[in-house]
């Protein structure tokens, strides 16, 4: 691999702490050297490539940045990227198999779960952390554990159906 | 929205990561679940100059009763861990009220009880709820290890009775005498927002007396508020409509609050009684099947 | 004539994805996958990262500005500040409202959160640490945070850059007949009279407002990524702005996460990433947080009424006089398109056959954001309909009549329609009285009160509160409506490709309504094609015909009629393709779905695709090739959906904290072309309705300071807290002068919505004498209400301790 960037001179090179990490996302093994300011949220959209994951607030709140760190759902944005070292880290990308969309992602479609797809893949995150615990959720149970995602386009009422249509297929398929 | 520079430290032992906050001084912060610090970060309020990460500690991750009957709380311990955890709903009334409603699902799988004592944050849920059992933390440094009560370890918004180079590795909720009894509200007008006011009453009875009474408030002051003359007023009391309406009233006067645009001072004090009553008349031993459901029942707008 | 039933080969509509299929989305396939291409996902070689910094004061002289420590950071390649945009002349920039606007500030700030400089760098964190760097040195003026302080004789004028602008009043205006209203007035039996104000709110979609500009010194040509939900308007605002030629930019509109109205307007931010473009020769992306996003973009209502009805003892209204104090923040940059200057606040009381109405309207400067007119709201119109059922509930209850009967009594009736409206609107259609039946039946309307009855013996407090309102949809006609100048009509660009696939491409700019897949079902309907074999792009400048975006729910009104019309420009020459195919004269052609036949031998027909195909292989003599075409369409009129919402409530006397028990929505928007993203809108627009009903709002301080700029303090509502909605699409009036009777639908929820909950509210309080408690109906502010019997405001200043 080739890196070449500006020289600035000796004088101009700031004092940058700089670490390295390993960690797994979406099954693929990485290497990365970080600054340790550097947002969980930044090193998947802009160190791996993977936008998938977005960022919509700066106060933790409106969880578009969901991602899975060793299965549990987390704000990318309030987890700095040196803490995922040694992790394994689920993004949207990684929830389709090589052949086919996960049960949550064509639960989404088919209830017409999302209508600008800003919010989409951190539901889809979260919701997924919810049946991995609990795969017969009530309404209720779904609205529990989505009410850390924002959404203003659908209301949340399809995003419900969507995940119960997920669980339903989950379970059928065993 | 980005934090600015610091050094970052993730040790893989306690003795290291003492050792570490002793170098930094006044200027290390300790980074657990992150889920208050990083936020504070990102808009640039707490600029530490060196952050010494916990998360690889081994042992912390624990919630559990002790052979002493103590229930002891490991720094790792997320809240998300204690909102599902069997052991708290049977025994542990109002910290199994107030796991639910701490932040927003997210955030539970990411935050600590440790370190939502040690934040400071007048806001903070679990606070309220350790002041009124009666809780302690303890703390461990260079010095060896300490207890301190919670009434004892807030000192103010965000200020703690830590020394910089001491970590709290566990916070101790003390044996029960009598029978639990108690719950938690909260009024935010949606999920994960800061609390208008958050009452914890942790009570113990034996027959009809209350043995041991706790009530702490949240975000009526400065730092959390201990009611201490309320529970003073239901120690060896029956629970009656007039010992709750007299400790309600107690707790009223206790608070604090402002007026600010979540209300005036003279609402959340209202909302300091009517909780009080609430959370007491449901553990009226006359209702004791309902206080099991009224116990955990959330407060909310809507 | 048709062909008679075994002999017809029309294709199945709903199979091929035509009006009415619920057809499921083609944009999905891209979003579940998380390969959406929102802006912030753009990267471009040699990219640099920009970064606003932004005043802490709402009103300040700027005595000298320092970016000597910003420029020395390593990573940085650019600073401006408003000398060095001055300097090109874009330090200000006109507005769509015929006002200046600060790009970035010169003389002074004017409001909190105003642009002040910014800093272009290798890196955003690079580039933020620099603003940090840049000191600014500031001499605080006294801030004005409400019209009445705007207003008050030793206010400071905020505006003091115009010349001759010597007080903080922007405008005065009026509409409407004074003197048959002031006559109906004096015969009036009772007079009911309301004031309240309707709170600063924010569109606040997820994704906030960005832009990577791209200045190709090679080919002088600018490439501007954006948020937007208008690529030519801005176009044509840019090439205006920036003074470059207009067919040397382009304007590209990816995925956008949620427009709502607040990525209409040109937001300085875009202006310094292209103009820092330009000088560095280097793609700048600019990307705000949403703390920039809540306190300087696009914000929404922040207007305050005095209101009377003039009423018959028998219920009749007489007539409705309104006066509007709107609060436009430092700038007037209303993004609104009519010539009226508080936007389509008179289409108020278009549902109601009232003879005489006036208003009177005033905008005022103060501290705070621009903007005025976003926010799902058609301009003002969100305004007018609260306001309107908020009178009417008062109305009702001062006369001491049923709120739906009240309602049925004064509604217009269905064979009245063109209706001209007091204020000189003509609706086009609806069957009102019916809508509200349905609703009243949904809702359970009788029992309801008995249950409500019964319950307040008992101490607890239900309420059931009824909005019912038409609004002007699908902006509009070009004798009333333009954005600087610009007529409001839009456009499709259809091309058939051999195979029979097509390709289209409309002016509008979905950011979530699914354009992708309700257009494609548009030339299904028409041609045939199957709505799988249309792709459809939105968006682009270069390839896109000339449009004025997605806004005020005019696409289906507007663009959705372009489509039409072009599918029958294409169906029309096809026709002449069937009749040469087909070997008769044209006449004796017929259409059924998808086929031309010869009218006397139906089994003899061709189908579209064969006369695609014949397009490109076997033209008659003299026509020219290919099967292609555009439509311009330029509405005769607005279309007028009616909606009747219902909510029923449930308040706890002791907290104020309410609870809702059911949500009831009744719709008719026309012809749906697709049913589930129909409804899939409404339920949007009824949890924004939620929100600013009971939660959502931006506020200020003494000091001038927003509450409200953040996630933490403007309040979203979650799954837990939105309820849940049962929608009803049983009456279907057609828009009679759309080609294929659609009307809009996209914000009538938001429009309608807040009404029914705040009544809800107030039909619970019932009985205290209060009369009106502001949005967001807060907790406390019931308590409030209810401990003390009086009504509660929310205008801003807040009280504090």
């Amino acid at each position: 691999m080739t890196l070449v960037y500006d020289d600035l001179g000796d004088e101009a090179k700031p004092d940058v702490p700089v670490r390295k990490i390993r960690f797994t996302i979406n099954g693929k093994k990485k290497v990365a050297e970080i600054e340790p300011r550097l947002l969980l949220a930044d090193l998947i959209r802009r160190g791996v490539g993977l936008t998938g994951t977005h960022r919509g607030c700066d106060t933790t709140n409106c969880g578009a940045c969901t991602v899975l760190v060793d299965g549990a759902a987390i704000k990318s944005c309030t987890m700095l990227a040196v803490q995922v070292d040694g992790r394994e880290v689920t993004t949207v990308e990684g929830l389709a198999s090589a052949s086919e969309l996960h049960p949550l992602q064509e639960g989404f479609r088919q209830e017409h779960g999302l209508q600008c797809g800003f919010c989409t893949p951190g539901m889809m995150l979260a919701a997924k952390a919810l049946l991995d615990r609990n795969p017969d959720p009530t309404e209720e149970d779904v609205r529990w554990a989505l009410s850390g995602n924002l959404c203003r386009c659908t209301g949340y009422q399809n995003i419900v159906k969507s995940v119960l249509w997920a669980a339903e297929k989950l379970r059928a398929e065993g | 929205m980005f934090p600015s520079r610091f050094r970052y430290e993730a040790p893989h032992s306690l003795d290291e990561a003492i050792a570490l906050l002793s170098e930094g001084g006044d200027d290390a912060k300790v980074l657990a679940g992150g889920q208050s610090l990083v936020p504070m970060m990102k808009l640039r309020f707490a600029s530490p100059a060196l952050l010494v990460d916990i998360n690889n500690l081994p042992g912390l991750a624990y919630h559990r009763e002790g052979a002493d009957g103590t229930l002891r709380i490991g720094a790792l311990c997320r809240h998300a861990d204690l909102e599902f955890s069997e052991l708290l709903k049977g025994t542990q009334p109002t910290m199994a009220a107030a796991a639910p409603l701490v932040a927003d699902p997210l955030v539970r799988n990411r935050g600590t009880l440790v370190g939502s004592l040690c934040h400071g944050d007048p806001q903070g849920d679990w606070a309220s709820v350790m002041l009124a059992l009666g809780g302690s933390v303890i703390a461990a440094g260079p010095r060896g290890r300490r207890s301190i009560p919670l009434s004892e370890f807030v000192t103010g918004p965000f200020q703690n009775t830590l020394e910089h180079d001491e970590i709290a590795v566990e916070a101790v909720v003390p044996k029960a005498t009598g029978t639990r009894a108690g719950g938690y509200l909260k009024l935010e007008r949606r999920v994960g927002d800061f609390a208008t006011v958050g009452v914890a009453v942790a009570i113990e009875t034996s027959g009809a007396n209350v043995t041991r009474a706790g009530i702490a408030l949240t975000g009526v002051g400065g730092s959390t508020i201990g009611a201490t003359d309320a529970a003073a007023a239901l120690a060896g009391q029956p629970l009656t409509a007039e010992t709750i309406a007299e400790a309600a009233g107690l707790a009223a006067a206790a608070a604090q609050p402002r007026t600010d645009h979540r209300g005036t001072a003279e609402y959340k004090r209202h909302l300091v009684r009517v909780f009080v009553t609430r959370i007491l008349g449901s553990s009226l031993p006359a209702d004791a099947a309902a206080a099991d459901t009224a116990a955990a029942d959330t407060e909310r707008a809507a | 004539m048709t062909t008679t039933a075994d002999e017809s080969r029309a294709l199945d509509e709903i199979k091929i994805g035509g009006l009415g299929s619920s057809r499921k989305r083609v944009e999905d396939d891209r979003f579940i996958r998380g390969k959406g291409n929102y802006t912030d996902d753009i990267v471009l070689p040699g990219m640099l990262h920009m970064e606003i910094l932004r005043s802490p004061l709402p009103h300040a002289r700027i005595k000298s500005i320092d970016a000597s420590r910003a420029w020395a950071l390593p990573g940085v390649h650019l600073v401006l500040t408003g000398e060095t945009m001055a300097t090109r002349n874009l330090a200000w920039m006109p507005t769509l409202s015929y006002d200046t606007q600060a790009v970035l500030a010169t003389d002074k700030v004017r409001f909190q959160g105003q642009e002040v400089a910014c800093v272009i760098a290798d890196d955003p964190y690079i580039a933020k640490d620099a603003c940090e760097l840049i000191e600014v040195d500031y001499e605080p003026l006294p801030p004005v945070v409400n019209p009445w302080q705007g207003l008050a004789e030793d206010a400071p004028i905020i505006r003091d850059d115009k010349t001759g602008q010597d007080s903080n009043v922007i405008y005065h205006w009026e509409v409407g007949d004074k003197t048959g209203t002031d006559r109906a007035f004096e015969q009036a039996d009772v007079v009911s009279k309301l004031e309240l104000h309707y709170p600063r709110s924010h569109p606040s979609p997820i994704e906030c407002c960005g832009s990577v500009a791209d200045f190709n010194r090679a080919t002088s040509k600018l490439t501007v990524y954006m948020t937007t939900q208008a690529p030519h308007i801005i176009r044509a605002a840019v090439a205006m702005v920036a003074e470059l030629p207009e067919h040397m930019i382009r304007i590209v509109s990816p995925d956008i996460g949620g427009g709502f109205g607040n990525k209409v307007p040109v937001y300085p931010g875009y202006v310094c990433s292209i103009l820092a473009s330009i000088l560095l020769e280097r793609p700048v992306k600019w990307i705000e947080d949403k703390t920039g996003n809540l306190i300087s973009t696009g914000f929404a209502r922040d207007i305050y009424l005095k209101g009377e009805m003039a009423l018959r003892k028998d219920g009749k209204i007489l007539g409705v006089r309104m006066h509007t104090d709107a609060d436009h923040g430092a700038f007037f940059s209303d993004a609104q398109p009519s010539k009226f200057k508080i936007g389509l606040m008179h289409s108020a009381f278009a549902a109601y056959d009232i003879p005489a109405a006036h208003l009177t309207a005033r905008g005022v400067y103060t501290n705070k954001a621009p903007g005025g007119v976003a926010y799902r709201c058609s301009f003002r119109v969100t305004e007018a309909m609260f306001f309107q059922e908020r009178m009417v509930q008062a109305a009702a209850d001062d006369l001491g009549l049923d709120q739906a009967a009240f309602r049925r009594m004064n509604f217009v009736r269905d064979d009245d329609f063109p209706h001209r409206t007091p204020f000189g609107f003509l609706t086009d259609s609806g069957q009102y009285a019916k809508c509200l039946d349905v609703g009243l039946k949904a809702i359970d309307y009788e029992n309801f009160r008995k249950e409500q009855a019964e319950a307040r013996k008992n101490g607890r407090l239900l309420g059931l509160g009824i909005s019912t309102m038409t609004e002007p949809l699908g902006a509009g006609n070009s004798r009333e409506y333009d954005i600087l100048g610009i007529k409001m009509f839009d456009s499709a660009d259809l091309k058939v490709h051999m195979t029979g696939k097509a390709i289209l491409r409309t002016g509008a700019k979905s950011q979530g309504q699914g354009h992708e897949t309700t257009w494609a079902q548009i030339v299904a309907h028409e041609l045939g094609i199957p709505a799988d074999d249309v792709v459809v792009e939105e968006g682009d400048t270069d390839t896109a015909p000339f449009g004025m975006g997605t806004y005020a729910s005019r696409s289906t009104p507007v663009a959705g009629a372009a489509v039409a019309m072009v599918s029958r420009k294409i169906r029309a020459k096809a026709r002449k393709l069937a009749a040469h195919l087909l070997e008769v004269s044209e006449e004796d052609i017929e259409w059924e779905l998808g086929r031309f036949y010869v009218r006397s031998a139906p089994a003899r027909g061709v189908s579209i695709q064969e006369c695609a195909m014949a397009a490109y292989s076997n033209m008659p003599d003299g026509m020219e090739p290919g099967l292609e075409n555009t439509a311009y369409y330029d509405p005769p009129n607005l279309t007028w959906p009616f909606a009747v919402y219902i909510v029923t409530v449930e308040v706890d006397p002791e907290t104020g904290v309410w609870d809702v028990l059911r949500m009831v929505a009744v719709d008719d928007c026309g012809v749906r072309i697709n049913p589930m993203i129909v409804e899939g809108q409404i339920m949007g627009g009824l949890t924004e309705a939620y929100a600013m009903a009971s939660m959502q709002f931006i506020t200020f301080d003494a000091e001038g300071n927003c509450v409200g700029s953040n996630y933490m303090d403007y309040l979203l509502p979650s799954a837990w807290e939105t309820p849940g909605y049962e929608l009803h699409s049983e009456v279907v009036t057609p828009c009679p002068h759309h080609p294929i009777g659609a009307k809009g639908i996209g914000e009538c929820a938001a429009v309608g919505g807040p009404a029914a909950f705040v009544n809800a509210v107030m039909d619970a309080l019932g009985g205290t004498g209060v009369r009106n408690i502001d949005m967001p109906v807060l907790p406390d502010r019931v308590w409030e209400a209810l401990t003390y019997r009086r009504d509660v405001s929310g205008a801003p200043p807040i009280r504090q301790d």
